[in-house]
C-alpha cells in the first residue's frame, strides 16, 4: 500500500547540509503494523514527515518516492495531498498532549477537521464526532470538554480518536505513548491494537522504547544515523538481532525479571550527520568492527527474511556507496502541519 | 546503615479553583519514610502520584503543609554532624546562611537537561557559582580545579568545562547537571526523573554514574523514576507512591520478587518482557481491562485510593484509608495484603 523508495531529506545548515534521512526503502502492507526505532536523531520523525509530506524549510526531500495507494506524494501539489491527507493518511503528533488547541473545545477541533474535509451537516459532524470518541473509549459528553480537562491518557486518545475521523488507510504516529506511564502505555498500545483490528487500517509506529511494541508490531526497523540498520519480523529481530546497533539496544536496557546485570548501554554518540561518510556509520561506537568497517560502506542486504546493513552478515562488501548521487532533485516541499498558518507566505 | 533523612506524616495540599469552588489537591498525604547513608532510594509512581512533590518538598521548594522532614547529615557551618542527635528539623531553618548549608548538602538535578542549563553562559558558570556561593573559602584557582574534579568524576572531559550548553548531547548535559549537584559535596542528591529524557542507548551510563557516586563519592540519591527497570538497576530501595500516598516500600529486590500491594503488581504486570512470546490481543485486553486512569485526588473521601481499580478490595476499603503496616523488612498499605499469604490481583 505505501512503498518508499530511496527517499532522502536534508536539512540546510550553515555549515552545508545535513543528511538527516539517507536513502530509506521500505514498504508497509494494509493492515501492517511496522515500528520504527532509533535513538533521537537518527531521522525517525523526518522519515515520518517526509512520508505525510509535512516538512517545513529548512527541511526538503531530495530525492526518492513515496507511493501511497499508487500516487507519488512526493510530487503532488498542496491541493491534490489535501484529499488524501487526513481521509486516507493520518498524523498522530509526538506530544499528542500539546497538539491539541488549548482553548477549544474537543468537539469544536473534531469539526474542524470534519468541515475542512467537506462535511457540511451539524447533525452528521456531531454523530460522527461522538461516534469515534466512543470508539477510543471515551463518553462522548467529553466533546464539549476542553483539553485541560482531560488526563494525559485520554488527551491521546483524543488525538487518536481525532485520526481516525475518515477511517484512513494508513495512521502515522510519532512517540504518542513517549508522556505516559507504563501502565496507561499499555492500555492505549492495546487500544490501538484491537481498533486496528477491527478498522484494518495500517501503522507506521515511531519509539524509541523497542520494548514497548516488542508485543505489538509486526515488522521493525531499526533506524540508525538517518539510514536502516535493519528491517525484519518483531520477532526475529529480539530473538536473533543481526545488526550490532539493534543488540545493543536491546541489551541496553535492564530487565526486571531474571539475573542483575551490569550493564554498559552503547558508548558514544550517534555521528555528524552533516559530513559525508566513507566508513560504517556505527563502527566508532561499534564493539565488533573489523577493518574494513572505516573503509567500506556497508549496504542494505537481505538475510534470510531480514535486511540488515551490516559488513558481517552481507556476504557482497562492494559496489555500492555510489547510489546516493543518482537521486533526482525535487521542487522545494511545501508541507504544513494541519491547522497551522502559512505564515511564511 | 545510619539514617540521612526521616520525612515523617509529610503532607502537602494546593488549593485549586476560584472563590467560590473552592477545592483542596492533595499531592502528597502523610507520608513516612527515610534515606540511609550511601543508599539510592527510588520512588516511583504513576505522573499525578506526587513523586515530584516529594522531591521537591525535600528540597525547600515547597513548604510541607503538615509533617516534619529531618536533616541527621549535619548543616556545614550552621550545625556540626551528630550534634543535636536527633538531626536538625527544615521546619527550623530561617536564615538564609542555614538555607544555603542544607541546600548545599541535599541539591537537586532535573528531568529535562535542555531545560535546566543556561543557554547562554558556559557549563563552567554553574559549577563555578555554586562552589562560589557554597564554598566561599577557595581561590579563583581553586574553585577551577574542584570544577575540573567534579567533571571527571561525572565522566565529562575537562575541556567540556568551556562548551555551551547546545554543543553537548543530552547524555552529556545531564552529567552536567550531576557535576552541578556535587560541587557542593552533598550527602543527598534529589534526582528528579534525571534520565526519563535521555535515549535508551546512553540511560544506562548514567545509571552507572549514579551508582558510581554513591559507591565512590558516598552520597545518598532519592531516584525519582516511572521506571521500575532501571529503579531495580540502581536502587537499594523501592517506595512506591499512589496517589499522594505511599503503597509500598522494601528492598527493592524483595518488592519486585513478591510485590504485596496490587497497585505495584500491575506496575510491574505493565512492564512489557521483550523475551516473552507475544501474548494474544484478548490477553493483553483482558490485562489492561481497566483504562490506566490516574485517581482523583482532589478532596478525596475516606477510603483505599486504589479501590477503583483494585479486584481484590474489600468492604473496609470503601472507608478506611489503609496505613503502611510491616511486613517482614517491608511495608505494604493495604487491607488485603498478607505476610505469609500470596494475594496476586495482576500478575
Amino acid at each position: 500500500m505505501l512503498e518508499v523508495s530511496g527517499l532522502s531529506v536534508e536539512y540546510a545548515g550553515r555549515k552545508g547540509p545535513v543528511h538527516a534521512v539517507d536513502d530509506v526503502s521500505f514498504s508497509v502492507g494494509r493492515g501492517e503494523f511496522l515500528a520504527v526505532v532509533g535513538e533521537s536523531g537518527c531521522g525517525k520523525s523526518t522519515l515520518l514527515f517526509a512520508i505525510a509530506r509535512l516538512l517545513a524549510p529548512p527541511a526538503r526531500i531530495t530525492g526518492g518516492s513515496v507511493t501511497f495507494e499508487g500516487h507519488n506524494l512526493v510530487t503532488m501539489t498542496d491541493k491534490q495531498l489535501a484529499n488524501i491527507r487526513w481521509q486516507n493518511l493520518s498524523v498522530v503528533m509526538q506530544s499528542a498532549m500539546n497538539a491539541l488547541n488549548p482553548v477549544k473545545s474537543i468537539g469544536a477541533q473534531f469539526a474542524d477537521a470534519l468541515a475542512a474535509h467537506g462535511m457540511r451537516s451539524k447533525k452528521l459532524i456531531r454523530s460522527r464526532s461522538a461516534e469515534v470518541l466512543e470508539l477510543v473509549g471515551i463518553d462522548k459528553a467529553h466533546l464539549k470538554s476542553y483539553p485541560h480537562q482531560l488526563s494525559g491518557g485520554m488527551r491521546q486518545r483524543a488525538m487518536i480518536a481525532m485520526a481516525l475521523l475518515f477511517t484512513p488507510d494508513l495512521v502515522i504516529m510519532d512517540e504518542p505513548t513517549s508522556a505516559l506511564d507504563v501502565v496507561a502505555q499499555r492500555s492505549l498500545m492495546t487500544q490501538i491494537k484491537e481498533l486496528q483490528a477491527r478498522l484494518g487500517f495500517a501503522i507506521i509506529f515511531v519509539t524509541h522504547d523497542m520494548s514497548l511494541v516488542s508485543h505489538f508490531s509486526d515488522r521493525l526497523m531499526v533506524m540508525y544515523a538517518g539510514q536502516i540498520a535493519e528491517l525484519g519480523t518483531t520477532r526475529n529481530i529480539f530473538d536473533n538481532p543481526l545488526h550490532p546497533y539493534s543488540r545493543g539496544l536491546l541489551e541496553a536496557f535492564p530487565g526486571i525479571r531474571g539475573p542483575k546485570a551490569q550493564l554498559t548501554g552503547i558508548p558514544g554518540s550517534p555521528p555528524d550527520l552533516s559530513v559525508i561518510h566513507h566508513a560504517c556509520r556505527f563502527s566508532p561506537r561499534c564493539p565488533v568492527k573489523l577493518d574494513s568497517c572505516m573503509t567500506t560502506i556497508p549496504a542494505l542486504v537481505p538475510v534470510e527474511d531480514t535486511q540488515v546493513r551490516c559488513l558481517l552478515n552481507g556476504a557482497d562488501a562492494e559496489n555500492h556507496g555510489a547510489h546516493a548521487e543518482n537521486h533526482v532533485r525535487l521542487p522545494r516541499t511545501t508541507g504544513r502541519l494541519p491547522g497551522t498558518r502559512r505564515s511564511w507566505r | 546503615m545510619s539514617e540521612l533523612l526521616r520525612a515523617e506524616n509529610l503532607t502537602r495540599h494546593f488549593k485549586i479553583g476560584g472563590m467560590l469552588a473552592r477545592s483542596t489537591l492533595h499531592a502528597v498525604d502523610d507520608v513516612s519514610f527515610s534515606i540511609g547513608e550511601r543508599e539510592i532510594v527510588a520512588l516511583a509512581g504513576e505522573s499525578g502520584s506526587g513523586k515530584s512533590t516529594v522531591a521537591r518538598l525535600l528540597g525547600r521548594v515547597y513548604k510541607p503543609t503538615s509533617g516534619t522532614i529531618t536533616f541527621y547529615g549535619g548543616l556545614r557551618g550552621v550545625v556540626p554532624p551528630g550534634e543535636h542527635g536527633q538531626g536538625e528539623s527544615l521546619s527550623r531553618i530561617r536564615s538564609r546562611k542555614h538555607a544555603l548549608a542544607y541546600a548545599a548538602q541535599a541539591p537537586m538535578v532535573f528531568q529535562d537537561p535542555f531545560g535546566s542549563l543556561h543557554p547562554v553562559f558556559r557549563v563552567s558558570h554553574g559549577v563555578l557559582r555554586a562552589l562560589k556561593l557554597h564554598r566561599p573559602g577557595l581561590s579563583a584557582e581553586q574553585r577551577q580545579a574542584e570544577a575540573e574534579r567534579v567533571f571527571e568524576v561525572v565522566g565529562l572531559d575537562k575541556d567540556m568545562l568551556n562548551r555551551y550548553p547546545h554543543e553537548l548531547s543530552g547524555g552529556q548535559r545531564q552529567r552536567v547537571g550531576f557535576a552541578q549537584a556535587l560541587a557542593t559535596k552533598p550527602k543527598l542528591i534529589l534526582a528528579d526523573e534525571p534520565v526519563s529524557m535521555l535515549d535508551v542507548s546512553i540511560r544506562i551510563g548514567l545509571l552507572n554514574l549514579m551508582a558510581k557516586l554513591r559507591d565512590e563519592e558516598g552520597v545518598s540519591i532519592l531516584y525519582i523514576t516511572h521506571d521500575i527497570a532501571s529503579a531495580r538497576y540502581v536502587a537499594d530501595r523501592l517506595i512506591v507512591m499512589y496517589a499522594g500516598q505511599i503503597a509500598e516500600t522494601g528492598p527493592i529486590e524483595d518488592v519486585l520478587a513478591d510485590p504485596k500491594h496490587p497497585y505495584t503488581q500491575l506496575l510491574l504486570s505493565a512492564v512489557p518482557d521483550p523475551k516473552a512470546p507475544p501474548p494474544s490481543l484478548e490477553a493483553l485486553a483482558a490485562a489492561a481491562g481497566e483504562r490506566g486512569e490516574p485517581p482523583k485526588v482532589i478532596d478525596p473521601s475516606p477510603g483505599c485510593r486504589f479501590r477503583p481499580r483494585c479486584p481484590v478490595s474489600v468492604a473496609t476499603c470503601a472507608n478506611v484509608t489503609p496505613v503502611l503496616t510491616v511486613h517482614g523488612d517491608r511495608e505494604v498499605a493495604c487491607h488485603v495484603a498478607k505476610d505469609d499469604e500470596k494475594v496476586r490481583a495482576f500478575s
